[in-house]
């Protein structure tokens, strides 16, 4: 799957995607951050307030319990500040 | 409904007019645009980050949810990205209806939606030359949001 980053969380990560192949027992958003807080220093930071941090798989906001199950792509990011 | 996310400018008394043309039915039109502020003289622009593609169907999704909630006759919102400097547009909802009431709650719910749900991020360009902070989101504007949930 592809996950993609925007605003400080991209910074943070020092990329705007990735293809990504999380083990099986990655199930839910929340544990992917956690699979990728353990990949290095730079998702470390990014995700350092993991709570804070949006997602969205396939272009709708979802929750960190939500199933990443047949998702393309998953994104994260600050909260917005648009409008 | 229309739903433009773009870099270019708009125009808001062109967007309105299109609502009621040709039409005699509408009683209420209120345009709402939200511009870039100086910040008391210190901003140089705003950048603004979004999420193509997700972007066009998030605001799609909230004037969907609109329409479904007051009687409109038209809406349309334009949001832009890209680098814009204070005294620019960033936003415009349009909205139109037999009657104001409907119009403005629609307008105001708009906007409440999509600065809390539009992936947009906005970053701050000093103008001492320093490239700003990343602007935080506002308590407010999630409890603006919210209050909608009733």
């Amino acid at each position: 799957m592809k996950c993609v980053y925007f605003a400080w969380v991209r910074e943070r990560v020092g990329a705007t995607d990735e293809e990504i192949a999380p083990p099986a027992e990655v199930r839910t958003v929340g544990d992917l951050i956690g699979w990728l807080v353990s990949r290095g220093e730079n998702y470390a930071y990014a995700f350092e307030n993991a709570r804070a941090i949006r997602a969205a798989i396939d272009r709708k906001h979802v929750k960190h319990d939500a199933l990443i199950a047949g998702a393309k792509e998953i994104a994260f990011f600050p909260p917005m500040t648009g409008g | 409904m229309a739903v433009r996310v773009q870099s270019e400018p708009f125009d808001a008394a062109a967007e309105a007019r299109a609502l009621t043309a040709g039409r005699a039915d509408v009683g209420a039109v209120v345009t709402f645009v939200g511009l870039c502020r100086d910040e008391g003289g210190t901003l140089a622009a705003l950048e603004l980050e979004h999420y193509p593609g997700m972007a066009e169907e998030e605001i799609s999704r909230v004037v969907a949810e609109a329409q479904a909630r007051w009687p409109l006759m038209g809406a349309t919102a334009i949001h832009r990205y890209g680098k814009i400097a204070p005294g620019e547009d960033i936003v415009l909802v349009v909205t139109a209806s037999a009657h104001r009431v409907a119009a403005f709650a629609a307008a105001e719910f708009l906007m409440d939606y999509l600065k809390t749900r539009a992936p947009f991020w906005k970053k701050e360009h000093r103008k001492d030359g320093t490239s700003g902070d990343w602007v935080a989101a506002k308590d407010a504007d999630d409890a603006a949001a919210d209050r909608w949930k009733a």
